[in-house]
């Protein structure tokens, strides 16, 4: 079984590959809606956490070795007052830190959330056919959850290295500028070099994780997905070697990635413990030169082995930033791609009249750009039906996209109204031409929620009519829960014909002046089917309908027909998925 | 210690979330190494962290006083040396735990796969969320390193680190040794809290995480529909106020189980206040050297920070043993295999063939069949034959049972009661994985595997040459339609088969079924997105089928029905009476004109 790539080949995919990564990590921060203003209260909770733990070591250092020259109590008071307001300042501002940073996370996560669903909302249904389920599940909610550590595990921790490794350094070489010196150097290394060393090791091999892991998750839901099947056939073994193979690829890297992790812990450790020797070695020798009181040794050693805790996060922060830049281009990638059709610059009012008339019409699709329709003349006046057949491959669905405007034609012209079906906003358009496509999606909610959407704030009576008209009364009133019956995941709880009727009664609530059909009756048995195309003619009275089907078209045999023909030798409504 | 100092109780499934989880450690070979490296890792960290507290004390004592112009520099290759030994402990500790992560996640995607593709029951309607399930499963990694190399490790640093440290306090110092002995019972209070509220926080995250996973992905797969209603834009807001309702349950747990951590950060500073002052106080009054006081005011934060990480890891790990719990429970969930059913037959050891269903008579006897959280039965007390050869075409509304029907013939379905028989034997005892190498599915919407058009016809025999692919996708009428694709049957299809119409992939599914060369077909709607050219060929496919394998069809096709040997109506899950007597000529199908009965 040869894998499909994971990305669609379309032609504006791999742009962002070429960015650097500070102008993907500005970009994300703009999606994020982080602006400096808002790290500024985690970082200074952080930053006062932080001094006020070298504080507490440096002055519980100073009060004992002062307290060894067995001065009069009294003269410590300041001191041990000292010491109890630092150890009460640290947990609070610690506490407040934490609060701080993860509510800005969680706000910045629901600004990304609703803003790359904003960018990706136009690109559907043409745009987005070719990603699999798998890899948008990994793309949509793994790389968009990831980049929730942009503030928290990256902007946040980084500010409080650099406020408070700054505000100490100096504390420091304001007493000792030899220890300040050799604090500073230490501190800079140990906020450089474990985190460069993880990143640079870890950078290749976790940007191949990233990978790995989308396309082991895609596999895993896509074997699950078909698991009856690949049992049944006889196939599960083979399945479960392709998955094995992945998932060792995916420990490999993983592996690899242990050691880079390890070594850079390690140099931590080995790096602020040396340093913490180093301000030893200088306070001890600037006192024995008597430039430094002698007293203040102890309060420098340890103040430099406690404000090591302020670049601890950063190496993990350092290792995290290949996984959310590649997470980020991911999410940036599938935001700034090209919707099919676009709004006109100055778009015509709402059409006045629905009339409906293609000329020599010519759509091409997929990567390929393969004719689908070719020289298509067709005119739906309003209020009157037509039904369009033809052999499978022929266009019908194609035809039902471009009228709803979801595709662009290539040549030729189609008319609403009075005007070029180009010159409305796609809203309007959607607004009178209504396409209940051949595999509708029913939302993992309520019965009443699936209905809803299509005309909001509808009442159970309206609702309860539409269901009525879909045939679908009698059933929803024996549910115990009725309205607010749940259909499960893709109305998993739904027969196939029940999810097409509930879709049509979403229809019927929305009631538009223009009503595409594709395929209405494809799930339903004879008799159902024969009842609905009844009713659907009963509504039509007022209403353009045009029924795309391949089977009887009931009461709409009466109705003009337009025979669709395969175009040329060229595959029909065929889309490459890989 | 199994039971560890920070279990938390999961009050919604009765579960505990513990440090040590013994399924996790029972079930791979590996975690139980990684204890073990911990183990020594966690008692040589003790040992190297308090002589490099004493070294330094040592050190700064006599330099506070005066008596050092330089650090001595063997003193200097001392610390040094004790420094990157623990560096070196660092990388081992942190290399062991990453490796044990991805390997034991590894080993649990193993059994998961295995457990899923395990056909019959196991993989049946229950699969609630595949995609979530699959999420957790790869994703969850990340908090299981967490939890094998930090939250492991430092938990046997809070146990070995404090007990060292008291120890050596009380050698160099008894009273501060007392002092901190009467402050130590906070550490289990605090643990205990710890683990409360943050099993009580993970649980919460993890299924407002999961469910907004859910959420968005459904989301996503609706916006087609969603943007014909013109109401793409219009789920903004509520993705908006779906991911803000998660932020605020989420703070609201944040505040309380980050308490747990404001209180150890209280222990740890205050007890640092309280020994300092108190050493200060007796510095003056004379009672005790600078250099044990130094020593012990060095170690001091020792004796809480460890225990104080575990509770910043918590968190993190909990989050990853809560992916690795779901991952468990489904695990425990299902039955081992397939194989044995009812009754608990191991039937593979025994190595019974099936009988062949196109040789003898395969019977449906009073099967009823249950969906959870919906009202009434599937299928009510269903009777079926089907005799060896025959097409019977079992008809009936939308939602009357027929695909559920099919499933249970299959296998797929296990019945809540009644029994399959084959040749007089029931499914249970021939077992499932040898019942499967008889039968083939078409079902309603089959799903298509990565791969080619080729690889997906020859699903189910996949030594079948080029001829007999290109001879059962011609069967199907899925022929014309392949050779118009660019590359025919080399060209890629995904999975969802999104680049094919309904129909195609229907065909397709078809074609699979008839290649398998299986003794028994379920063809479930073979003919609904075919035009009339198409639908005809296919019937006269199955027809060719009589007499070499019994088909059950499952259609409301008029005119597929017709061509059937036998009809039974089945109506709300019921058959309209016992086996096949509703059928035959003369009986009354709605929708189905009557027609000679055509029996070999």
């Amino acid at each position: 079984m040869t894998r499909a790539p994971a990305a669609p080949d379309g032609d504006t995919t791999r742009p962002l590959a070429a960015v650097s990564s500070p102008r993907v990590l500005a970009r994300l921060t703009g999606l994020l809606g982080l602006r400096p203003g808002q790290l500024a209260l985690p970082v200074g909770l952080g930053t006062v956490a932080v001094v006020a733990g070298a504080a507490l070591a440096g002055l519980a250092g100073y009060l004992i070795c002062r307290a060894a020259q067995q001065p009069p109590i009294l003269s410590l008071t300041v001191l041990m007052v000292g010491v109890r307001l630092a150890a009460l300042t640290r947990p609070v501002a610690r506490y407040g830190e934490r609060l701080a940073a993860h509510d800005l996370a969680f706000r910045a996560l629901g600004r990304l959330r609703a803003a790359v669903f904003a960018r990706i909302e136009p690109l559907a249904p043409a745009g987005l056919e070719a990603y699999r389920d798998g890899d948008l599940l990994s793309g949509m909610v793994a790389d968009i959850d990831q980049l929730q550590d942009v503030a928290l595990r990256l902007l946040v921790p980084l500010g409080v290295a650099v406020a408070a490794g700054t505000v100490v350094v100096a504390a420091v070489a304001g007493i000792s500028p030899d220890a300040g010196l050799v604090l500073g150097a230490g501190l800079l290394a140990a906020a450089v070099a474990p985190p460069l060393l993880a990143a640079r090791l870890v950078a290749r091999s976790q940007r191949r994780q990233a990978a790995l892991r989308a396309r082991l998750t895609a596999n895993l839901v896509d074997t699950f997905g078909a698991a009856e099947e690949l049992w049944l056939n006889g196939a599960d073994d083979r399945a479960a070697a392709v998955l094995a193979a992945d998932d060792r690829a995916l420990v490999e890297v993983a592996l690899r990635d242990a050691r880079a992790a390890g070594a850079a812990d390690a140099l931590g450790v080995a790096i602020s413990g040396l340093t913490a020797v180093g301000v030893l070695m200088a306070s001890t020798a600037a006192a024995g030169r008597g430039a430094l009181d002698p007293l203040l040794v102890a309060p420098l050693t340890l103040v430099a082995l406690g404000v090591f805790e302020a670049v601890l996060p950063l190496s993990a922060a350092a290792r995290h930033l290949p996984l959310i830049l590649s997470a980020g281009r991911r999410v940036l990638d599938l935001a700034g791609r090209e919707p099919e059709v676009a709004d006109p610059g100055e778009p015509a009012a709402v059409p006045p009249r629905f009339e409906i008339a293609l000329h020599q019409v010519a759509v091409a699709r997929g990567p390929r750009r393969t004719r689908v329709l070719d020289g298509l003349d067709l005119r739906l006046e309003e209020g009157a039906s037509m039904v369009v057949t033809g052999p499978s491959g022929a266009g019908k669905t194609t035809l039902a996209l471009l009228l709803a405007r979801f595709l662009e034609r290539q040549a030729g012209e189609a008319r609403l109204g009075p005007r070029d079906l180009r010159d409305y906003r796609q809203d309007d358009v959607r607004a009178a031409v209504l396409l209940s496509a051949q595999d509708p999606h029913v939302f993992d909610t309520t019965i009443r929620e699936n209905l809803t959407f299509a005309r909001p704030g509808a009442t159970d009576a309206e609702l309860g009519a539409a269901l009525a008209q879909a045939r679908l009364g009698d059933w929803v009133a024996s549910l115990p829960a009725g309205l607010d019956t749940r259909v499960g995941e893709r109305g998993r709880a739904l027969s196939g014909g029940q999810r097409q009727r509930l879709a049509l009664a979403r229809v019927f609530l929305a009631d538009p002046a223009v009503l595409v059909l594709d395929e209405p009756t494809a799930h339903l048995d004879v008799e159902t089917a024969g009842a609905l195309l009844d009713d659907l003619w009963r509504v039509a009275g007022r209403r353009s309908v045009l029924l795309v089907t391949h089977g009887s078209p009931g009461p709409f045999e009466r109705c003009p027909r337009v025979v669709l023909q395969r175009p040329g030798p060229a595959p029909a409504d065929f889309i490459p998925s890989g | 210690m199994t039971q560890g100092p920070a279990g938390a109780e999961h009050p919604g499934s009765g579960q505990r979330l513990r440090p040590f989880d013994r399924r996790l450690l029972g079930r791979v070979a590996v975690a139980r190494w990684a204890l073990a490296v911990n183990l020594a890792a966690g008692l040589t960290g003790a040992l190297l962290l308090l002589a490099q507290m004493t070294l330094l004390a040592g050190i700064v004592a006599d330099a506070a006083q005066g008596r050092l112009r330089q650090v001595p520099a063997a003193l200097a290759l001392a610390l040094a040396a004790v420094i990157m030994a623990r560096a070196g402990l660092a990388y081992v500790v942190e290399l062991s735990g990453r490796r044990t992560a991805a390997r034991v996640m590894s080993a649990l995607r193993a059994e998961l796969v295995k457990r899923r593709l395990s056909g019959g029951g196991a993989a049946g309607l229950e699969t609630s969320d595949s995609a979530e399930l699959a999420t957790s499963a790869v994703q969850g990694v990340d908090g299981l390193e967490t939890y094998f190399a930090r939250y492991l490790p430092q938990v046997v640093l809070a146990c070995t680190v404090p007990v060292a440290v008291l120890l050596w306090s009380a050698v160099v110092d008894l009273r501060s040794a007392v002092v901190m002995v009467v402050t130590l019972p906070v550490i289990p209070v605090f643990l205990a809290l710890i683990g409360r509220s943050a099993g009580a926080r993970s649980r919460a995250n993890w299924q407002a995480l999961a469910g907004l996973s859910s959420y968005f992905l459904d989301v996503v797969r609706g916006l087609p529909t969603l943007r014909a209603f013109n109401r793409g834009t219009a789920q903004i807001p509520h993705i908006r106020e779906v991911t803000d309702r998660y932020r605020r349950t989420t703070l609201a747990t944040l505040r309380l189980s980050f308490l747990s951590g404001v209180v150890l950060d209280l222990a740890t500073t205050l007890s640092t206040a309280l020994v300092a002052v108190t050493l200060g106080v007796r510095l003056v009054g004379g009672t005790i050297g600078l250099r044990p006081a130094l020593t012990v005011l060095l170690l001091v934060p020792e004796l809480y920070a460890p225990v104080r990480r575990v509770g910043s890891l918590f968190h993190a790990s909990a989050d990853g043993l809560a992916a690795t719990e779901r991952i468990l429970a489904t695990l425990e969930r299902d039955p081992p295999t397939a194989g044995p059913v009812a009754g608990g037959v191991a039937v593979r050891d025994r190595g019974t063939a099936s009988p062949d269903p196109a040789a003898v008579p395969v019977r449906v006897r009073s099967v009823t069949v249950r969906f959870p959280g919906r009202p009434g039965r599937a299928l009510d007390r269903v009777d079926l034959d089907l005799q060896p050869g025959q097409l019977v075409a079992v008809v009936g509304a939308s939602g009357a049972g027929k695909t559920t029907l099919g499933r249970v013939v299959l296998g797929l379905t296990r019945p809540d009661e009644g029994v399959v028989l084959a040749g007089g034997r029931p499914l249970a005892d021939i077992g499932l994985d040898n019942w499967r190498g008889q039968v083939a599915w078409a079902p309603q919407h089959p799903t298509l595997v990565p791969g080619t058009v080729a690889d997906n016809i020859a699903l189910g025999r996949p030594d079948a040459g080029a001829e007999a692919v290109a001879g059962a996708a011609r069967r199907a009428a899925a022929d014309r339609f392949i050779e118009r694709l660019p590359e025919g049957y080399d060209t890629l299809v995904g999975p969802g088969g999104r680049g094919l119409s309904a129909g195609q992939r229907q065909r397709l599914g078809l074609a699979r079924a008839l290649l398998r060369g299986a003794r028994l077909l379920v063809l479930d709607e073979p003919t609904v997105h075919l035009d009339e050219a198409a639908a005809g060929q296919v019937a006269a496919s199955i027809e060719a089928l009589r007499g070499s394998a019994t088909v059950l069809l499952l259609t409301h096709d008029r005119d597929l029905a017709a061509r059937a040997d036998r009809r039974v109506l089945l109506d709300r899950g019921r058959t309209a009476g016992p086996a096949g007597r509703a059928d035959g000529p003369g009986a009354k199908v709605p929708g189905v004109p009557a027609v000679a009965e055509r029996v070999r």
